[in-house]
């Protein structure tokens, strides 16, 4: 019950807010010089002014903005995300079949992240200051500073063209028949190196607050208190202060499902992949503003999600929370 | 310098000598059956009938699956492919075709003169890119026959000027799947129904497009058995996979400069401009005459000289560019007049002397005039020849500042608001001058059109030979008019077309009977096979 309440205030809470982006993105985008029409006239590479005339009429450019917007918020109201001019689907249809390639590939790349932070982020606790703590944090640098397409596009040379282990773009191998098992490790083959692309730059994030978390509660009295009890060390650390140490890793997943969902562009571009924030990119440039505001509408929904999810594990994490509120 | 050039010449040589051996080689082995082709796809479109959409990236895909009237042979020639003959009255106010027999679509039903008179009148005429111009005049199709088609026009249409279009502009969309429908709004945009040699099976938005072979072609079945087209926005990625093997073919200059020159090296792969002789591009340098200062016809002649256009190319386009004469590129054997026309070889001295003449003088800091200039941003070469502008106009004192936006941009600023005072992007040539070239000159374009003359300026002179070269039937005085054209349009200088550009196809060397046509990009692909 007392979960119902806390998702129906969330849900609330989160309704202007919601309004707020998608009145903001709709004028952002007014502001933008050039309309779908021109947009679509320069990827075909030539035209004429009849076309383009008998284009805007058909794509309904002659309303006024207000009007437009006021139509848009009000299909919206209807659960109806409008028909997208690049696609000519409806945009739910065209979110619908990039949502799980996205999905997929924040997935595997922020439990990549998290797992591996997290496994790191202890060794270089328990070793501050020696070799192994160095050596953690020099490569998580390196990590963190590197720009990702770069890192896909060296993962690529190095793995699809020399070694030839990996495929070097796409989903699935389009050339073969697999289905059942086979046709889902072809997938996780090709999801390998843009996973690590996207979640080497997170981990580095993760390691890090993973660590100076770990140092904090190791100096705390429980933990002393738990030494002092005569418990091993390994006892301690899984037991009392992994736990304790969590709760800024749970924060950072929240806050990151979201960047992840939007800061993809470059490593979908980079390997081939049918992605949400391709689609954000091209509905930018091709002004394809229904297609847009739909994706700005899905991605928040699901950053809602996530953060809901997120404070449901701080309460199991730490019960103190759940009284609290 | 030197060294850069010596470099240059180097690499073009070997990209020649790879060019040249496979073409030779491999002439004469028998096709082998079978095979999967993969193609880079880097922009996706919102559709893909090439009946309403004139573009290569709609060809690319649907000039495998759809057939126009007629294409072009290997020595440029048009060819018929669903008609087979033509005949233009004297008046050239009626030409009739006749239509090739025992053709049915993918589906099984008949192609007849039905379909060709509804895709005129209802998609070339109403929809299609470039083709509501070209077919302003065409009153109706009469089909007296399933085999004829007669178009007939208001105004005299030089056939030399149709058959020239109709392989771009001329693809058959099939009338009982549009008929009754908003064609724009058919689903089957998006998985094309046609005659040709493959016929489509999927497309997976962000993914790929895949068409198998049509057994019941009417030239016989294709080699290929599957053709699938890769969806990958990243240049780079998509060399990568060029290298890894996972692609065969990237088309239209589909990566970077730089790596078309490194594969132009590796023995796997044959990089060429061979086969897209149809496809010429001019780079152009539009002016705006709003601003005084560049309605003097010696600030436009200034600028033109400023700049060393053999140096930009040498350097940075190499093997893939020439110069440029004028706004007819020499690929265009039916209309090219030759380089004896006005021209503007760099000449510094030359330049600052009229800019001096013109009373531009030098003000605080050398500044004699500040300018923006607004690159295009399809390709990279527009890129560097809009810094290169920049830095050659700035040695005699025009301060030029770029001003950088995308697509949508770029055509509402300049075509629509004409908030430039230069600019810089294509002319995509369409084999006759009266479909893709005339209409950057000719005065009275309505406002927004994206390149047409667009420069606030109205050259009476220019637009008389423009409206006669358009509607004159004779061959030999049609080119002639379009020699007087570009004399006329490169003395004025009314913008300047100095960089020929010809698409750069980099191709499996494993492919065969690639690259044999001008237009070999766009066209069916029925005898393309793979070689173990």
């Amino acid at each position: 019950m007392r979960i119902l309440t806390l998702a129906g205030r969330r849900l609330a809470a989160s309704i202007p807010t919601l309004l707020l982006i998608l009145v903001g993105v709709f004028l952002l985008l007014q502001f933008a010089p050039g309309d779908t029409v021109d947009a679509m006239m320069a990827q075909m590479g030539g035209g004429d002014a009849r076309t383009a005339a008998e284009l805007r009429r058909f794509y309904g450019l002659d309303l006024s903005v207000s009007a437009q917007l006021g139509n848009y918020l009000w299909r919206l109201v209807r659960f109806d995300l409008g028909f997208s001019a690049i696609y000519g689907k409806p945009v739910a249809t065209v979110i619908a079949e990039r949502l799980p390639a996205t999905i997929l590939l924040m997935t595997a790349s922020l439990s990549f992240a998290f797992f591996f932070g997290l496994i790191l982020g202890v060794i270089a606790a328990r070793g501050v200051n020696k070799w192994p703590d160095t050596l953690i944090s020099t490569v998580g640098l390196i990590f963190y500073a590197t720009p990702s397409f770069w890192f896909g596009l060296m993962a690529i040379v190095v793995f699809s063209i020399y070694l030839q282990w990996l495929p070097a773009g796409g989903l699935t191998d389009i050339t073969s028949t697999a289905t059942g098992i086979w046709a889902v490790l072809d997938t996780a083959r090709h999801l390998v190196l843009p996973t690590l692309t996207l979640g080497l730059i997170f981990l580095a994030i993760y390691l890090r607050i993973m660590r100076a978390s770990m140092l904090e509660v190791l100096n705390l009295d429980f933990v002393r208190t738990a030494r002092s009890k005569g418990l091993d060390e390994t006892r301690i650390i899984t037991r009392h202060v992994l736990r304790n140490a969590l709760l800024p890793m749970v924060t950072l997943i929240g806050l990151q499902a979201g960047t992840m969902l939007g800061g993809s562009v470059v490593v979908e571009s980079v390997f081939s992949l049918p992605g949400l924030g391709r689609l954000a990119y091209e509905s930018v440039v091709q002004r394809d503003l229904n297609t847009l505001l739909g994706i700005v509408f899905v991605s928040a929904l699901l950053v809602i999600t996530v953060n809901f999810i997120v404070d449901l594990i701080y309460a199991r994490l730490d019960p103190r929370i759940t009284t609290g509120a | 310098m030197d060294l850069t050039r010596r470099a240059a010449l180097m690499t073009s040589a070997a990209i020649a000598a790879n060019v040249i051996d496979p073409f030779k080689a491999f002439a004469q082995q028998t096709p082998r059956k079978g095979g999967v082709f993969v193609v880079h796809y880097g922009a996706e479109q919102r559709q893909l009938n090439p009946s309403i959409q004139a573009s290569t990236g709609v060809y690319i895909v649907s000039g495998k699956i759809q057939e126009p009237l007629v294409d072009l042979d290997a020595a440029g020639n048009p060819v018929g492919v669903l008609a087979e003959s033509w005949e233009a009255a004297p008046d050239g106010k009626t030409i009739t075709f006749k239509l090739r027999r025992n053709v049915t679509w993918h589906d099984g039903k008949p192609f007849t003169s039905a379909d060709v008179q509804f895709t005129a009148m209802e998609m070339w005429k109403k929809v299609l890119n470039y083709g509501t111009t070209l077919q302003l005049f065409l009153t109706a199709v009469d089909t007296p026959d399933p085999h004829t088609a007669i178009f007939r026009y208001e105004r005299p249409m030089p056939l030399n000027l149709l058959l020239r279009a109709l392989p771009d502009l001329g693809y058959i969309s099939a009338k009982h799947i549009y008929e009754g429908s908003d064609v724009r709004q058919n689903p089957r945009n998006l998985a094309p129904l046609g005659t040709g040699p493959f016929k489509f099976v999927s497309y997976e938005r962000g993914q790929h497009i895949i068409a198998d072979r049509h057994d019941g072609y009417w030239k016989g079945p294709a080699n290929l058995d599957r053709i699938i087209w890769r969806v990958i926005t990243d240049r780079a990625a998509a060399a990568a996979q060029m290298e890894a093997g996972q692609l065969h073919y990237s088309p239209f200059s589909g990566l970077t400069i730089s790596d078309m020159a490194r594969l132009g090296k590796d023995r796997r792969f044959v990089v060429s401009t061979k086969g897209n002789e149809g496809n010429a591009r001019t780079n152009t340098l539009e002016f705006n005459f709003r601003r005084k200062e560049l309605a003097d016809i010696k600030v436009r002649q200034a600028i033109a000289h400023a700049i060393n256009v053999p140096f930009f190319i040498e350097n940075f386009l190499g093997d893939f560019a020439k110069l440029g004469t004028g706004p007819i590129p020499s690929v265009s054997t039916d209309f090219y007049p030759g380089a004896n026309t006005p021209q503007f070889p760099f000449d510094k001295a030359k330049a600052i002397r009229l800019l001096d003449e013109a009373g531009l003088r030098p003000g605080a800091g050398g500044t004699r005039l500040s300018l923006r200039l607004l690159p295009a941003p399809w390709g990279e070469d527009i890129s560097l020849w809009a810094t290169f502008i920049q830095q050659s106009l700035g040695e005699v004192g025009i301060r030029v500042e770029i001003v950088r936006t995308d697509g949508g941009g770029f055509l509402k600023s300049v075509y629509a608001d004409h908030a430039f005072d230069l600019a810089t992007g294509w002319h995509q040539y369409r084999n006759d001058p009266a479909v893709s070239t005339t209409v950057w000159y000719r005065s009275g374009q309505p406002v927004g059109a994206p390149w047409t003359n667009q420069w606030g300026v109205t050259d009476a002179t220019l637009d008389k030979i423009i409206d006669d070269a358009a509607t004159e039937v004779d061959a030999a005085k049609r080119k002639a008019l379009y020699g007087d054209f570009v004399r006329r349009a490169n003395g004025e200088l009314m913008l300047w077309m100095p960089i020929e550009q010809i698409f750069v196809t980099v191709i499996t060397a494993r492919a065969r009977n690639h690259s044999n046509t001008p237009r070999w990009g766009s066209s069916s692909w029925h005898d393309l096979w793979l070689a173990e």
